[in-house]
């Protein structure tokens, strides 16, 4: 790298320039969400407006959390409800959808078409138009108002096991032909050859699933009747529909949005090395 | 006496024709059975969850429905009506969904190619941070939408925007970007872009680590000059796959966006129509006028629309031994 520093044109230098400007400019919505939870009201309102915090505060979170100790569930309830959920949904998430991933892109077998067709036309259909048929389901399984309504619509993840087929099918065959000759069993190519070497790809559905199931407002509203049983998101959610235009509310709904945003945050920085971990040092390809 | 002998010969060789097939079938299966049950925890949840409810919503969009009462079956008049009476579908919601699929999504890739690409050319040690600076936006997602955007382009002087241009000397009165019918799809376009570097630009860069490096070396010897070649005869072929995940991707994300006029507008329907995409068509039937029918008749139309579009990624980077 070091040497590639040295040799550097003066085109080169120019567009490292330009992109790294680029990428502070797209960074400043995560500035900004930071600076302005820990503003204190009068700088929220503040002419000219200012973009960076002067006198942080607290003061933002504290009527966030009185907001919620007014209400029927503790604030604390919906948190560890979307911790739970969140969790589970990813681990399952990843394994579901890297079983079908793996037996979809490395088999031949009857229906294959079938299932490959029916995934990739799921993945255009708008969510928005199945939420009452889904619901009739849900209530006919008789899991609302438990933790599986919440996890088991995300398992279905059409989008996850499309990106896995396109990965997995780019693992050369020959060394899952290599492990059978060696007597492994199905289960062992899986976990020992289709998991590891799919890592790029796992970190990146975990990124993005995560951030699915953490926002999500849907399975709250339409599958939990019980308060008890629903989210931080549906509850910031609720919060901040009434107080999009109000100026008493400005400060709760700025503390809400970096409650939402820092998990997501948390997950991509957990995850972001192993989407640019490499397949050529495992001798891959 | 032939006539009266032959069909039964042949019905009884069919039969144990079909027998025959129907025990290969099976041994078949039984053959491939730990893949299907591999596949069966996302089966059932897909067949369950989405499947099912989508074959239920496309019939909805055959009757009358309103939520409460019961069905009527009014065959195709919904999809009739559509393309016959629904102005503000044909000189509005397509229109908009258009001009915004089209710059959004090719738009949104090639940018997102290009970052992934450049992100890749950089040292090992300093990419996680480029990737965060461009992954960001689409992570803050509508958290963004409802606090740092509207703060932007509020449409009083205090709005970032405003204040800049004010400062600049560039406009004498605030504009009200969001609520004039003449800027908020331009807002919404801007908008789009800077937040579609998301699940396909991950997959490109996660696309770029499989590229075997040995390739540039063989294509170096092959007579591969610039960077630009590089790019078309040997990265884009080999991360095929995640060239058509981002595609699909991108162009189902486009055809789909909606949420973005509502939270920028605060308002279901946007001014005067200006920002209004079939999404918010759907919305506007379905949960405002209680047309579910009509609403479903109208997704199976978005449903057409990105399938034609899907196709066309297809025979740029489908290729049929991969997928």
């Amino acid at each position: 790298m070091i040497r590639k520093l040295r040799q550097a044109t003066p085109f080169q230098i120019t567009l490292v320039t330009v992109f790294s400007a680029l990428a502070v400019f797209m960074s400043l919505p995560i500035v900004f969400i930071l600076n302005h939870a820990f503003k204190p009201q009068n700088e929220l309102f503040l002419f000219p407006p200012r973009f960076l915090v002067q006198n942080p505060t607290l003061r933002n979170f504290e009527s966030l959390m009185l907001h919620a100790s007014n209400a029927t569930v503790p604030f604390t309830r919906y948190l560890f409800n979307s911790l739970i959920v969140a969790g589970f949904t990813l681990g399952a998430v990843i394994i579901v959808s890297t079983m079908a991933g793996y037996a979809l892109a490395k088999y031949q077998f009857h229906f294959k078409q079938l299932i490959l067709g029916m995934i990739t036309l799921s993945l255009m259909f708008a969510p928005e138009t199945v939420g009452i048929p889904r619901y009739l389901i849900i209530s006919g399984l008789g899991i609302n108002n438990t933790y599986f309504g919440h996890i088991l619509p995300a398992l279905a993840s059409p989008i996850a096991v499309f990106m896995l087929i396109g990965f997995i099918s780019q693992i050369p065959n020959d060394l899952i032909e290599a492990a059978k000759i060696d007597g492994a069993s199905h289960v062992g190519i899986f976990t020992k050859i289709v998991l590891p070497l799919s890592v790029p790809a796992i970190a990146t559905i975990s990124i993005f699933t995560f951030q699915g199931v953490w926002g999500d407002v849907e399975t709250s509203t339409l599958f939990m009747q019980e308060e008890t049983m629903r989210t931080l998101a549906f509850y910031v959610n609720s919060l901040l529909s009434g107080l999009q235009n109000s100026v008493s509310g400005q400060n709760v709904a700025a503390a809400a949005g970096l409650l939402m945003f820092i998990p997501n945050l948390i997950i991509f920085l957990l995850f972001q090395r192993r989407v640019l971990e490499t397949m050529v040092h495992s001798g891959i390809k | 006496m032939n006539t009266q002998l032959s069909p039964n010969i042949a019905k009884v060789k069919a039969k144990s024709q079909l027998r025959l097939k129907w025990n290969q079938f099976w041994r078949e299966i039984r053959r491939d059975s730990f893949l299907y049950l591999f596949l069966a925890p996302f089966l059932i949840c897909f067949l369950l969850f989405i499947v099912i409810p989508v074959i239920m919503a496309a019939t909805l969009g055959f009757t009358s429905y309103d939520g409460f009462g019961s069905l009527h079956f009014i065959g195709i008049d919904n999809y009739i009506s559509l393309f016959t009476q629904d102005i503000i579908f044909l000189t509005k919601a397509i229109p908009n969904t258009f001009l915004f699929a089209l710059i959004v999504g090719p738009g949104g890739y090639i940018l997102s190619f290009l970052f992934a690409w450049l992100i890749h050319q950089l040292p090992l040690r300093i990419r996680d941070y480029y990737t965060l600076a461009f992954y960001a936006p689409s992570m803050a997602g509508g958290v963004a939408l409802s606090v740092v955007w509207i703060a932007t382009f509020s449409g009083d002087r205090v709005g970032y925007f405003n204040n800049f241009l004010l400062e600049m000397g560039w406009i004498n009165s605030p504009v009200i970007w969001l609520q004039d019918p003449k800027h908020l799809l331009n807002i919404m376009i801007i908008v789009s872009l800077w937040v579609s570097f998301s699940v396909g630009f991950l997959a490109m860069l996660a696309g770029l680590q499989t590229v075997n490096r040995e390739l540039y070396e063989a294509g170096r010897i092959d007579g591969i000059s610039s960077r630009l070649q590089e790019v078309f005869y040997i990265t884009v072929p080999s991360m095929k796959p995640q060239m058509l995940f981002s595609a699909v991707m991108s162009i189902v994300g486009t055809l789909k966006a909606g949420g973005i006029s509502t939270q920028l507008t605060g308002m279901p329907i946007t001014p005067s129509y200006s920002g209004h995409l079939i999404i918010n068509h759907i919305d506007d039937y379905a949960f405002i006028r209680f047309e579910l029918g009509y609403a479903s008749a109208v997704s199976v139309m978005l449903l057409l629309i990105s399938y034609f579009a899907m196709r066309f990624a297809y025979r740029l980077f489908g290729s049929k031994e991969e997928l």
